[in-house]
């Protein structure tokens, strides 16, 4: 008799939970521009100084902000599930214009913005440097504000060029005499150190590549990386890390290991991105806050010329229902005001006036500051190739920098790299 | 509640009594099909998370979907299946280093386990403080695993080779040179994993009774004859579990390779097993046509290895 009662309870408690499943999957995101903003940021220095003045901007416009902060990986990986599936549940997004802005843009899931950023004289959209722009650009609508810019520059050691007795150098090939002599009469510490890891070396490979002439796609759309330019570029590249670089070098280096390396009194020089340079100059982080120097990135055959990009920007999810109060967001958080403030705490942007007011670079180390100047001059918008699978392309043109790292033939690696990423590129057509 | 207890409780189809209430021909219902009632959370959950992703991923396989799941993408047979078995450069690599890594993980965990299993067999002093010691890395989490050997395997900064130096032995690259680093990745798995073979094969031991072994001893068994020939036999069906579990789990790693190596595993593909190249077509080539055709066929290696275990224990009885 109880079994009877005990299995009445257990199917109302199973059809029971059957139903709220169901209604489960059909609550949520009906609500039309909720007052509620729902902000995804990566882990930058950037987001730790908007982060604090959020509250701010959340009494200005009495929106309350929602922030989600991830990883680079985590983020990106985030956002392939998430709009893939068509969430509603992101609002403002962070992205990186280089890496995924083609494909986020040709998936749709950034919105226009267009006549939003034309619509508001006073935040002035011409403002904006023209390089950050176009990256933030599909098919002459406007998909994103770009937020961070950055530029390749040379990290050194001015108390080891001191007591080598030599110049900074100014070319690359002053560059590895000077990483040769260094790491021969200092035999603990070596004379250069870049990233090795074959997708994270690709962009700060870029302005060697670019300053050996070369490029990684053609003008015709070919590919571009076997090239006599280019396989020189890979040569350097890899004899610079192989023959001066620190012992045991592991072929797995982004920055963290490269800036790790390099704070700890490990290197001579490192090129790396300037926006990172307070990792070097932190007493707190590293041993060589004192003694860093900073120079443009040497020249090469073609002159020097560094990458100068946005590798980050803010966009608005397509299939957000409260794009109204996001872009009041992104007006805030790249205004004016907001930017000349977070450059002055070490992150550089992307506005032209800002770089203009001698307040902008008044925090910035003097040396960096020049060798920014120069950078932005002759650099070149893109330091990863422009295409929509930009992870794989950079692993087939990071092929030979690693196999030019351990010692294998660059020039045969670039042919072979060459004929994969024709292919890639035909393709992608 | 009580004037519905007076039914008669048997199973099977209900009497056929004229006009019944709602609750009761409910009821009657629900009786009837208590065994659907019963198993149906089950089956449900089954079916969302399980038979769902499965048959979805199966027919992804069949497309080309890329860049956007939404996007529209064409039905294309059996065309990812073909590219990726006559793939050499990644596909059929990464098979070989799935199985390098299980068998050899495996081999070295079983072998190990047993070791360590006999000798917590017999009561000891100090046996409570060994037995909670040998099992911490059992309890820490993969990712933290995978980031704590990478610290202390770094080729410059590392604890391991601050040590080999302290001896006078120069450094290692450990998981930094495509030739050593899987094999390193295989012995970290060793040491996480070990634990639970031992806690596995421990079980077992302590369930066998102590006759056949008295037997054999009288009758001038060695202690290796003992071992080989009466407990291992008698340990054979736990023996077989522990390696089917520790075998599926050995070709599944994900967290410690990725956590490592990170993506593609490493700059030669050095640790890419089965897992992470079907990670990487989905994350970063956004190949989802690609990628599911190599977990189906990553899913099949799986049951195929699971059917082998079995059917040898069934044979072997």
């Amino acid at each position: 008799m109880k079994r009877q009662n005990v299995m009445r309870a257990t199917a109302v408690a199973a059809l029971l939970s059957l139903g709220l499943t169901a209604c489960g999957s059909g609550g949520g995101g009906s609500e039309e521009a909720s007052s509620t903003l729902r902000v995804t940021l990566a882990n930058h220095v950037w987001t730790d100084i908007i982060k604090e003045a959020i509250p701010e901007f959340e009494a200005e416009s009495g929106l309350k902000v929602e922030l989600t902060q991830l990883g680079e990986d985590q983020l990106s990986d985030q956002y392939n599930v998430k709009l893939n599936a068509g969430t509603d549940e992101i609002d403002v997004m962070m992205y990186r214009p280089l890496q995924e802005g083609k494909l986020f843009a040709q998936n749709g899931y950034l919105a226009d913005l267009t006549e939003r950023v034309e619509g508001n004289a006073e935040w002035d959209w011409s403002d904006f440097q023209s390089g950050p722009v176009e990256a933030t650009t599909f098919e002459d609508k406007v998909v994103g504000v770009p937020l961070i810019t950055e530029r390749e520059v040379l990290y050194y050691r001015k108390d080891l060029l001191e007591k080598a007795g030599l110049e900074v150098p100014k070319t690359l090939e002053e560059l590895e005499a000077a990483a040769k002599q260094i790491k021969e009469e200092n035999p603990d510490t070596a004379g250069f150190v870049a990233r090795t890891g074959r997708s994270a070396a690709v962009t700060q490979f870029s302005s060697y590549l670019y300053s050996f002439g070369g490029d990684f796609i053609d003008d015709s759309g070919k590919s571009a990386i076997g090239t006599p330019e280019a396989k020189e570029a890979y040569d350097y590249y890899g004899r610079m890390i192989r023959e001066y670089g620190p012992e045991n070098v592991s072929t797995d280096m982004s920055w963290p290991e490269a800036m790790a390396i390099f704070t700890q009194g490990g290197a001579a020089f490192y090129t790396e991105a300037d926006s990172l340079y307070k990792n070097a100059t932190d007493p707190a982080d590293s041993k060589v806050a004192e003694t860093v120097g900073f120079a443009p990135m040497p020249e090469g055959p073609a002159g020097s010329k560094p990458y100068n990009v946005p590798s980050w920007g803010l966009a608005i999810n397509e299939a957000s229902a409260n794009q109204d109060n996001a872009w009041k967001f992104i007006e805030w958080a790249t205004s004016k005001e907001k930017t000349l403030e977070v450059q002055k705490a070490g992150v550089p942007g992307p506005r032209s006036s800002v770089w203009e007011d001698p307040e902008g670079i008044s925090t910035y180390p003097k040396d960096l500051a020049e060798a920014i100047a120069v950078s932005a001059e002759n650099g070149v918008g893109y330091d990863r190739p422009l295409v929509v699978s930009v992870a794989e392309a950079r692993e087939i043109v990071g092929d030979p920098i690693v196999a030019a790292i351990t010692g294998e033939d660059a020039a045969k690696a670039a042919e072979a790299a060459n004929t994969s990423f024709e292919a890639f590129l035909e393709d992608e057509k | 509640m009580t004037a519905l207890s007076t039914e008669t409780p048997q199973p099977g189809p209900a009497p056929k009594g004229p006009k019944k209430t709602g609750w009761q021909a409910y009821s009657d219902w629900a009786n009837d099909h208590r065994k659907w009632l019963f198993a149906a959370p089950a089956m449900v959950f089954v079916g969302i998370l399980i038979v769902f992703p499965l048959a979805w991923t199966l027919y992804l396989s069949l497309t080309d979907a890329s860049g956007s799941v939404r996007a529209e993408s064409d039905f294309i047979g059996l065309e990812n299946y073909a590219e990726v078995l006559t793939d050499t450069q990644r596909f059929w690599p990464a098979v070989g280093r799935t199985f390098y890594f299980t068998i050899g993980a495996l081999a070295i965990q079983m072998v190990l386990g047993m070791c360590i299993a006999l000798l917590l067999w017999r009561p000891f002093k100090g046996e409570k403080f060994v037995r909670v010691v040998i099992l911490l890395p059992l309890v820490a989490t993969p990712v933290a695993v995978g980031m704590m050997w990478r610290l202390i395997l770094d080729p410059n900064i590392g604890f391991a080779n601050q040590l080999l130096n302290f001896f006078g032995i120069p450094g290692q690259p450990w998981l930094s040179s495509p030739e050593t680093a899987l094999t390193t990745l295989l012995f970290v798995d060793v040491w996480q994993w070990t634990p639970m073979v031992v806690l596995i094969l421990l079980a077992g031991l302590t369930s066998l009774s102590d006759e056949p072994d008295e037997a054999a001893r009288i009758d001038g068994a060695t202690a290796w004859q003992r071992f080989w020939y009466v407990t291992l036999p008698l340990m054979m069906p736990t023996v077989i579990v522990a390696v089917l579990l520790r075998g599926i789990d050995a070709l599944k790693t994900f967290d410690i390779l990725y956590a490592t190596k990170g993506k593609g595993g490493g700059s030669f593909n050095e640790v890419e097993t089965l897992n992470i190249y079907a990670y990487g077509l989905s994350f970063d080539y956004m190949d989802y046509g690609v990628a599911s055709a190599v977990l189906i066929l990553f899913f099949m290696i799986i049951v195929a290895c699971m059917w082998l275990v079995t059917f040898r224990r069934k044979g072997s009885k």
